[in-house]
């Protein structure tokens, strides 16, 4: 299929013509919600027709889902909202990855992607709606076909119903439907009406994924495929100066050695002889400005700025009264440090690239099928349309595979283009800990002034670290005034009502790439937040649920995951000696999460037995995701809670895979008991708002434990503070 | 040149002796279902079964197999363990374990090898036999669960 210049009788055609089926697309050009401000400016050409649905002969259906599945159930939920208005048999769905295709942009960013826990939200429409149409055309063709109405017509689970109970299956209506035109208009099923959407569906991918069938990026086989293993700068930033590859080529099996701009890299017939071959090369590297940096050095830098903000650290949000501070009774101070942190997918990063001439293919587990598919093309001097970019399922990315900068597969195309065979880069887990594109490590100081009775009169908040936008092609879009939104969230829009509330940004350049993580800024803004809530409850001599209900109080979809955390986890009730709790609340993407973390402490180690969580996602459409997603979440913001960080010393990374950038087992995983608030008219994020509120809830159980405030992650960390 | 079995199967393995089994099956013999995951024992994604017992292919050079048999997720239903793989996959389908996936053939294996021995685990005894296995999404608890479900449906078997 060529989109961009293909007319909708010939699209359909054609599209018939690819195994007997019906093949629906359309478009849905609106914008909303959250995403309304960061959407691009929709083109006002004709929009090429796209594909989501085929119905076949056979009378299954394969819908096309246009994100990256990763884990966070997009093969099921999408298929899900398509088969509600299809009214098919859910036992004959099926998902395929869409490749990359400007019919597949993102409904609210106007590029194919996936993140911000939007798949769902942004696609509810659109797969209804492509659902809707495949009907209403099924509908027609059998009405046409009896020669009624067809409003005389309706449909059950794959069949047409007509008078008389005539009935014909959906595939034997395919090629009758094909010819018709798309209906413009739909009605939609209102919430009351699903049958589908808000049951517990067990997942489509599972059964390839238990018997080792299911392709990911690392599975990819193609003839004459070579392997790639690349020698990454020792310090971010160093240039190759010179190497040696002599006893590379006494390796056998390896074929080329190549320079990139990043490294060298040793493509060899297979895996184990590219690594080999990688470990026999000599670099000799210009290490550059990045050479002297050190944790401890930026730790001080950090520190300095956040007590002393430079005259360049920009104002994210305004106090109304500046000069509060100085009429409180009381002040409390305190100064927070998160490291930065590896997403450490299971699955190492890789990309296979075959160059044919004037066109190339493509394969890799993208977040950013778009800017990835543009990256390619430029490396290897082609239009982005000369691409194809296939969608492999990925391990697991949490943000990782969403580079405005298209790391990996830059290198990967660079690679190909010079060994002129086809190859599949494949990065170590040494690789990919040691690579960069981390969380920004953050330190953040909070002065909060008291009145007299020891409400909030003011508080002073200066957040220190590096921007994710900044820098890259993002940066013109998102960053505002000099402050990335990214940085700040989560505490420049708290829910809270705080009064006088000012919020200063020192955006750093330590030259360590950076990136977005599971829940971006929420994941160090709510540690800071909550803590000190609960430090402020503790000032006040409240009761940590009691306090935040009070400045809660205008915000139903907070206060309703509060109340319904600490109803579930039997807050107040007494705990067996030794064991305390703690509580935690956060709003990010549209959806609120309150998570009661119960925990011991064994000698030094910390121990978390049981997570209450509370989740408001708005319409949910998938139970059984929304649960898994979040005991997910919480379980990847316990690993970085507990044990998570990346440390710097003399420009090098101190970690290296997963002995020392440790991660959450299965003996450490506590009972999370998840209960979801009922209703909403949309779905909101899932994939991302339980990870935030983790980290504190087991902070503020430490303090009721213990006495002690946790100002500092991870809890078990190596580093001084 | 080293000579094992995969699946069942004889193979004549030719390249370099120092060749860690993971990549022999990966590369050498198209069997992807074993994963890559650090390359040093770390985090399960490449457990197969040697002569029946769970071990980690990434470190395992295929010269120190010779003449031993491996079992991969693909051959795994096939075995005289077959009940046991297809209760623990028909376990963790029903209970919705998977997320991304990569990780879960380690984790079936591991699983597998666990019921073969102790028919009837305990909590403490998931533990010590899936505490190797690693997974990023967090699907630990219904690993659990699933282990406890496949147990329970073997012993009705």
């Amino acid at each position: 299929m060529k989109p961009q210049s293909t007319t909708r009788r010939r699209f359909l055609k054609s599209s018939s013509a690819l195994a007997g089926a019906l093949v629906i697309g359309f478009w849905l050009p609106e914008t909303r919600g959250r995403f309304e401000a960061r959407a691009q400016p929709q083109a006002k050409t004709p929009i090429p027709p796209n594909a989501f649905v085929r119905v076949g002969k056979d009378g299954s259906v394969t819908v096309l889902v246009k994100h990256l599945e990763f884990g966070q159930g997009v093969n099921t939920a999408l298929p899900m909202m398509v088969a509600e208005e299809l009214d098919c048999d859910w036992s004959r769905v099926r998902s395929d990855l869409a490749p990359a295709g400007p019919e597949y942009a993102h409904t609210g960013f106007g590029m194919q992607m996936t993140g911000g826990s939007s798949s769902v939200p942004e696609s509810f429409d659109q797969m209804r709606t492509a659902g809707a149409q495949a009907r209403l055309m099924l509908m027609q063709a059998a009405a046409n076909q009896w020669k009624v109405k067809v409003d005389q017509v309706h449909t059950a689970r794959g069949f047409v119903i007509g008078p008389g109970g005539r009935k014909l299956a959906y595939g034997q209506l395919v090629d009758a439907a094909a010819k018709l035109p798309m209906p413009d208009k739909v009605t939609l099923k209102k919430p009351g009406q699903f049958a589908l959407i808000g049951k517990p569906m067990r997942r489509l991918d599972s059964r390839d994924k238990v018997t080792g069938q299911a392709q990911f990026g690392l599975d990819v086989k193609r003839q004459d495929l070579h392997t790639a293993v690349v020698a990454h700068a020792p310090v971010f930033g160093a240039k190759v100066r010179s190497f040696n590859a002599d006893k590379v080529k006494a390796v056998n099996g390896v074929t080329h050695v190549i320079e990139t701009a990043h490294g060298v890299a040793v493509v060899a017939t297979s895996f184990w002889s590219a690594k080999k071959g990688r470990d026999a090369l000599e670099v000799d590297w210009d290490l550059g400005p990045v050479a002297a940096l050190s944790t401890e050095s930026l730790r001080t830098q950090y520190r300095q700025a956040a007590a002393q903000p430079p005259a360049d650290a920009k104002v994210a949000r305004k106090a109304e009264h500046p000069d509060a501070m100085k009429g409180a009774a009381k002040t409390i101070v305190a100064e927070y440090e998160v490291p930065f942190l590896a997403h450490a997918p299971m699955e190492p990063l890789n990309c296979t690239v075959e160059v044919r001439g004037d066109s190339a293919e493509l394969w890799v587990g993208s977040q950013f099928q778009t800017v990835d598919q543009a990256a390619a093309a430029k490396v290897l001097g082609l239009q982005p349309s000369q691409v194809k970019l296939n969608t492999m399922l990925a391990g697991g990315g949490f943000g990782r595979r969403a580079n405005p900068v298209s790391d990996y597969v830059v290198e990967a195309c660079e690679i190909a283009k010079q060994a002129k065979v086809p190859v599949k880069t494949i990065w170590t887990r040494e690789d990919d800990i040691r690579g960069g594109f981390y969380r920004p490590m953050y330190v953040h100081r909070v002065e909060v002034g008291l009145d007299a009775q020891g409400a909030i009169a003011a508080w002073n908040h200066v957040i220190v670290g590096s921007s994710i936008v900044g820098g890259t092609p993002f940066e013109a879009m998102m960053v505002k005034d000099g402050v990335d939104p990214t940085s700040v969230e989560g505490v420049a829009d708290t829910p809270y009502e705080i009064a006088n509330m000012q919020v200063t940004l020192d955006t750093t350049r330590p030259g360590v790439p950076v990136l977005w993580w599971r829940s971006v800024g929420h994941s160090h803004s709510a540690f800071v937040m909550e803590t000190m809530i609960d430090e402020l409850a503790a000032a006040a001599n409240k009761d940590p649920v009691a306090y935040r209900r009070g400045l809660l109080a205008k915000n139903p979809k907070m206060l309703g995951v509060l109340e319904l955390a600490a109803s579930k986890s039997g807050w107040g009730a007494p705990l067996p000696a030794g064991r305390a709790r703690g509580i935690a609340v956060h709003e990010s993407f549209g959806s609120a999460c309150a998570q009661v973390a119960e925990v011991s402490l064994e000698g030094d180690e910390v121990r978390v037995h049981r997570v209450v969580a509370a989740f408001d996602c708005g319409l949910v459409v998938n139970p059984m995701t929304v649960e898994a997603q979040v005991q997910g979440a919480i379980a990847y913001g316990l690993s970085a809670a507990l044990m998570g960080e990346i440390t710097l010393k003399d420009g090098r990374v101190q970690q290296s895979n997963f002995h020392d950038y440790r991660v959450l087992r299965l003996p450490q995983m506590p009972r999370v008991e998840v209960f979801l608030v009922p209703g909403g008219e949309k779905p909101t994020g899932v994939g991302e708002p339980a990870t935030p509120p983790i980290a504190p809830a087991v902070a503020n159980a430490l303090f009721a434990l213990t006495g002690k405030r946790v100002r500092k992650l991870p809890l078990g960390s190596t580093q001084s503070a | 040149m080293a000579k094992f079995f995969v699946n069942g199967e004889q193979v004549d393995f030719r390249a370099a002796p120092d060749t860690p089994l993971l990549w022999a099956l990966r590369d050498q013999l198209g069997l992807t279902g074993t994963k890559f995951g650090c390359g040093m024992a770390q985090c399960g994604a490449c457990t197969v079964h040697l002569d029946g017992k769970p071990i980690r292919s990434c470190v395992t050079p295929v010269s120190a197999i010779e003449g031993k048999r491996v079992v991969t997720i693909e051959g795994i239903d096939h075995t005289s363990q077959g009940h046991v793989a297809k209760a623990v996959q028909a376990a963790w389908v029903d209970k919705d374990v998977v997320q991304c996936g990569y990780c879960q053939s380690g984790q079936v294996m591991s699983a597998v090898a666990l019921l073969r021995e102790n028919p009837k685990p305990t909590d403490a005894d998931i533990d010590r036999a899936m505490a190797g296995n690693i997974c990023r999404c967090g699907t630990y608890q219904r690993i659990r669960e699933a282990i406890h479900a496949a147990a329970g449906s073997l012993r009705k078997a």
